[in-house]
């Protein structure tokens, strides 16, 4: 999938920060604001997707060389993981805890365990969304 | 974290290790990987025996769901000591053996899967004390033994094997849940610790007999017990390994440990006293009378094996009298039936194990298992010989090996019952001990046969050409071990008494004040009574049946072929078979069309049926909320969108429209003070957009239905229903206010979660485990996608139909 | 303003079943979209509409809308982008497999 068009690539090059920078931001924003694992994985994957949309999949690939059903694989492992981690400390399965932590620069931040089950789901959209939309643009 | 409930994780942990340690190892070294775990844990088992000989017990318990009762709780004492000695000792051998059994060519990844599986299983199984998880481990033994028995699954007996073990094992499992159900709506627990604590308030329940019924179902379906024992023998398919493991030394003891556990519990009843003592006895005649006509030497054993749990399981039965009479100096005798059983379960897996190992090194060796082709193999495998004289010698009873002590208090035990006066025993009491002295002599016949037709005689021609040999030292060390135990046992049985069977019998009894008064003193010689005459009459009456097996085998043809249990079980499984195929095809017209009809009509049918029969409809718009323009716009360009897909002539149209409603939708969660879904609508619905002018590169355009008039109209009416239906039900439940909403719940979410985004705590803490299994949906739709593209049949692969 | 999203829903529900009960495989897919907007609107209506704030602790005092629904709607928005894309897929697959879209025609002829 060779696509030349100037305006369409210098475009992206510009918004796609900005979208992954989104992706992120919602990411992590999702405990106190409007966010979370979904969106925040939904983002960030479509920037992706936009990105192999964009420059043909080799270049992105050249770039980026990730496996993203093994993405969608250690999501899938983090969001269990931690569910199942909760059982070795005595806690029921998928108990979350938060607790607020000084940090020696950031000051005081609220860290909780939520955040790795998140990551785990944003990492699976992210792995999932590519690899539905690249397998199918990958055959012929 | 304790130590027990690692015991039962680890053989998953490493079966879930397996495929990497597949790929980065030689073939022949993943055996001895996966060997590390039941010696390991067979050693670190080993140090609970003199704490637990001491009548300590351990229990943890890990909260899984307390607000259903379901708690993990691990509980180790005498009795699951026994058991998992025996799973992870024997494991531990088989693990070994079948390194030099199996060839480096099978797929060894999934065989020792598969094994781990089912002794992580079976662990579960004898530590859990909640009945739901112990349910549980029951049923993933039935499914680890269903994979094992079709281990070869090219062959067609083996995955019948597997299919016959799987439905009577999963039955009776079924009828098992039922048994425990009922077990806690009487008890109000899942816990067996607490039930048993609890009997006064249960046993005089209408629910307790069917109760016990049912779990005596679970038990006797496991332990092949008569009638259920047909799949026993059709399981021998599986590697002989597995035989040896499962099929003889642990899974289908899984029964017997179900019925002593439940021994404080239903043991006082007459109905659990002549159910197990009356099918532990005909089992154990059925399977010895069986064994003897086999020709196949793993058919032998299979049914010794099952005529062997008979005689176990018929000893529990016996010993639960004692439970009945309750504790005194008189009573206490009784309990040693109990003590034979657990005795003899741990001699059975001691010989038996050493004999399956046999019959793997014939057939390994010589490449049959049928006695009409074998024998004088005594010359080329003499140690292959020892361990056979052994074992079968130890099993028909004789001194001085272990099965001889077990089996004098067997008969013990079956003269002590006449003389009780409960039960109506004194009626038809006589019968036991003489149906167990006919049952042990058929066991001593068809113990003859094993050792005199494989290695006594001559050797058949075609054999001698092959020219076989002894096996390799791995495969005989295995069984060498076992049949050293044997003799050991012989010599020091009161070790095993006072360390092992001693605390068992506390978990068996737990209202007898000391098992000191239940662990009888084992001796191999007391003075000439009863019991040695019995054994006498055993030897001296087996060999001249043996001698004249030629002329009384006749009798075995007496039986009709038509009404053996197997036929009948055929007969029932393909005519019900028959039957639901010729119900389903009916209404199963391969239509998906006609699917979805009956879907829609029935919804229809039953939910706006049940409106207008109930007249539950209502309608009260007060409290409404305002409509302002914009969203009257909005839901007009809906309903433009919407209709306008039927009438749209391309399929980009039809997509751009289903865009138009997506982004409309997207609106209105803008609208509805839902700023999570507007975002992800958006996404998502950008998203699907590409993704279907993706897919549209591959799929035809559009063509317009060519479906007739009457078609298009009564598909049209059924729309028209089930929008009217959906509308109707939605008018009424806005209104509904008999419960109160339970969503003020989560508004405190900062405090409960952590969280001040309500939807996010909810997705990530309070309904956590819908949003774990919703990213595991995901990546399986990923998979799936990426399989259906990328998994092609290659040029030349037959289409498969079926 | 629920009377008139229940009209809506009902209507969106008729044309998606409409559309499942044809016999081309897009007109089938584009169905369940359909049909998932319009459940995703019914759970959000039935929850009550304006009734409160967004479901944000560090934006208001309260009271709040509804946040149960939308935590089950979130689930289920992105559960339906699965189910469509696999789909799709299985479709296309089909149609380059046997060279027709049309269930009818799948179907071959009846072995009856």
């Amino acid at each position: 999938m060779k696509i030349n068009d100037v305006i369409l690539r210098t475009v992206v090059k510009g918004v796609i920060f900005i979208i992954l920078t989104l992706g992120v931001y919602l990411f992590f924003s999702g405990h106190n604001a409007p966010g979370g694992g979904f969106i925040g994985g939904l983002v960030l994957g479509s920037g992706l997707v936009l990105l192999y949309i964009t420059y043909d999949l080799e270049t992105v690939h050249k770039k980026m060389p990730f496996d993203f059903k093994k993405v969608a694989g250690l999501g899938v492992l983090l969001a269990t993981g931690s569910a199942i981690g909760s059982i070795f400390f005595d806690a029921p399965f998928l108990s979350q805890t938060d607790t607020y932590f000084t940090f020696p620069i950031l000051g005081e931040k609220h860290l909780t365990t939520v955040t790795v089950f998140e990551a785990g789901v944003a990492l699976t959209v992210i792995g999932t969304l590519v690899t539905i939309i690249l397998s199918i643009s990958e055959d012929e | 974290m304790t130590i027990d409930i690692a015991i039962i994780l680890t053989p998953f942990i490493m079966a879930a290790l397996i495929p990497i340690f597949y790929r980065r190892l030689r073939k022949n070294m993943i055996g001895w990987v996966v060997l590390i775990i039941p010696v390991s844990l067979f050693l670190l088992l080993t140090t609970y025996i003199p704490r637990v000989a001491k009548g300590e017990v351990y229990s943890h318990t890990y909260e899984w769901i307390p607000s259903f009762n379901l708690n993990f709780t691990t509980y180790i004492d005498g009795l699951s000591l026994i058991f998992s000695l025996l799973i992870t000792g024997v494991g531990s051998l088989v693990i070994l053996y079948s390194i030099f059994y199996l060839s480096v060519k099978e797929s060894l990844h999934h065989f020792y899967c598969y094994l781990l599986l089912f002794m992580g299983a079976m662990l579960g199984v004898v530590f859990s004390d909640n009945l739901m998880v112990l349910y549980a481990f029951w049923e993933l033994t039935s499914v680890s033994s269903f994979l094992l028995i079709a281990f070869w699954h090219h062959r067609k007996a083996s995955r019948a094997g597997a299919r016959k073990s799987m439905t009577i094992t999963v039955s009776g499992g079924v009828a098992m849940l039922v048994g425990f159900l009922m077990l806690y709506a009487m008890s109000g627990t899942f816990s067996i610790r607490e039930i048993i604590n609890n009997i006064d308030v249960i046993s005089g329940h209408v629910l307790f007999i069917p109760a016990l019924l049912l779990v005596l179902f679970g038990a006797f379906t496991k332990s092949a017990q008569f009638p259920f024992h047909i799949w026993l023998p059709d399981a021998m398919e599986a590697p002989t390994p597995v035989s040896s493991y499962l099929h003889s030394a642990t899974m289908v003891k899984a029964g017997i440990y179900l019925v002593a556990r439940f021994t404080p519990i239903f043991g006082g009843e007459m109905v659990w006293f002549w159910t197990i003592t009356g099918v532990g006895l005909i089992t154990l005649f059925w399977g010895s009378f069986n064994a003897v006509r086999q020709v196949d030497l793993k058919a032998i054993l299979a049914y010794s094996t099952v005529s062997q749990l008979g005689l176990i399981m018929s000893l529990l039965g016996l010993g639960s009298v004692a439970v009945y009479l309750g504790y005194s100096t008189e009573t206490v005798m009784y309990t040693q039936a109990t003590f034979a059983a657990l005795f003899h379960l741990i001699n059975h897996s001691t010989f038996k194990g050493a004999l399956f190992m046999m019959v793997g090194i014939v057939d390994h060796e010589i490449g049959t298992r049928d006695i009409r082709r074998l024998g004088g193999l005594m010359a080329i495998l003499p140690f292959t010989f020892t361990i056979a004289i052994i074992g079968c010698f130890s099993m028909a009873g004789l001194p001085p090996f272990n099965g001889f002590l077990s089996k004098e208090m067997f008969f013990t035990a079956v003269l002590n019952i006449t003389e009780l006066n409960i039960f109506s025993i004194h009626n038809i009491g006589l019968l036991i001990p003489i149906v167990a002295w006919v049952a042990s002599v058929f066991t001593f016949v068809y113990c003859l046969i094993i050792v005199s037709k494989t290695f006594l005689g001559s050797m058949k021609p075609d054999i001698v050409e092959k020219n076989p040999h002894e096996a390799p030292f791995g495969m005989l060390l295995p069984p060498f071990i076992l049949i050293g135990l044997v003799i050991t046992i012989f010599f020091f049985p009161n070790l095993l008494g006072e360390y092992i069977l001693k605390p068992a019998m506390l978990s068996v009894y737990p209202t007898f004040p000391s098992a000191e008064e239940m662990t009888p003193h084992i001796s191999a010689w007391h003075r000439i009574n009863t019991e040695l005459l019995m054994t006498l009459g055993v030897v001296v009456l087996g060999i001249i049946l043996y001698r004249f097996l030629k002329y009384w085998s006749k009798i075995y043809r007496l039986f009709p072929k038509q009404w053996t249990l197997n036929a009948i079980y055929e007969k029932v499984i393909t005519s019900s078979e028959n039957i639901s195929e010729s119900i389903t095809k009916r209404y199963m017209s391969g239509h998906l069309t006609h699917y979805f009809v009956y879907i829609y009509v029935s919804f229809v049918a039953i939910v706006a049926g049940t409106f207008i029969a109930l007249d539950a409809f209502e309608w009260n718009p007060t409290n409404d909320a305002v409509i302002e323009n914009y969203e009257l716009i909005l839901v007009f360009v809906m309903i433009f969108a919407a209709v306008a897909i039927l009438f749209a002539k391309s399929r980009i149209t039809t997509v751009l429209l289903n865009g138009v409603l997506g982004y409309s939708v997207a609106f209105f969660f803008v609208i509805f003070r839902a700023p999570d879904l507007a975002l992800t609508q958006l996404v998502v619905e950008s998203v699907t957009t590409a993704l279907y002018l993706i897919c549209f590169k591959f799929l035809a355009e559009l063509k317009p239905e060519r479906s007739t008039k009457r078609v298009k109209i009564s598909n049209g009416l059924i729309s028209v229903f089930v929008g009217a239906t959906v509308t109707l039900i939605g008018l009424t439940v806005v209104n509904y206010d008999k419960f109160k909403s339970i969503s003020s719940y989560f508004e405190d979410s900062y405090n409960l979660a952590g969280g001040k985004n309500i939807v996010n705590t909810i997705l990530g803490d309070f309904r956590a485990f819908d949003t774990m299994l919703e990213v595991v949906v995901l990546f399986i739709a990923g998979l799936g996608v990426f399989a259906l593209i990328k998994l092609k049949a290659k040029k030349g692969d037959v289409d498969i139909e079926n | 303003m629920e009377s008139l999203m229940m009209i809506l829903i009902g209507i969106l529900v008729a044309v998606a079943t409409y559309l499942v009960l044809s016999r081309n495989m897009i007109r089938i897919i584009l169905g369940t979209a359909l049909l998932s907007h319009a459940v995703h609107l019914l759970i959000l209506t039935v929850g009550g509409l304006k009734k409160g704030d967004v479901p944000l602790l560090s934006q208001s005092e309260g009271p709040f809308t509804d946040a149960l629904p939308q935590a089950l709607i979130l689930t289920a928005i992105v559960i339906s982008f699965a189910t469509t894309a696999f789909l799709l897929v299985l479709a296309y697959r089909t149609y380059k497999t046997n060279g027709s879209d049309d269930l009818q025609e799948l179907r071959g002829m009846p072995d009856e």
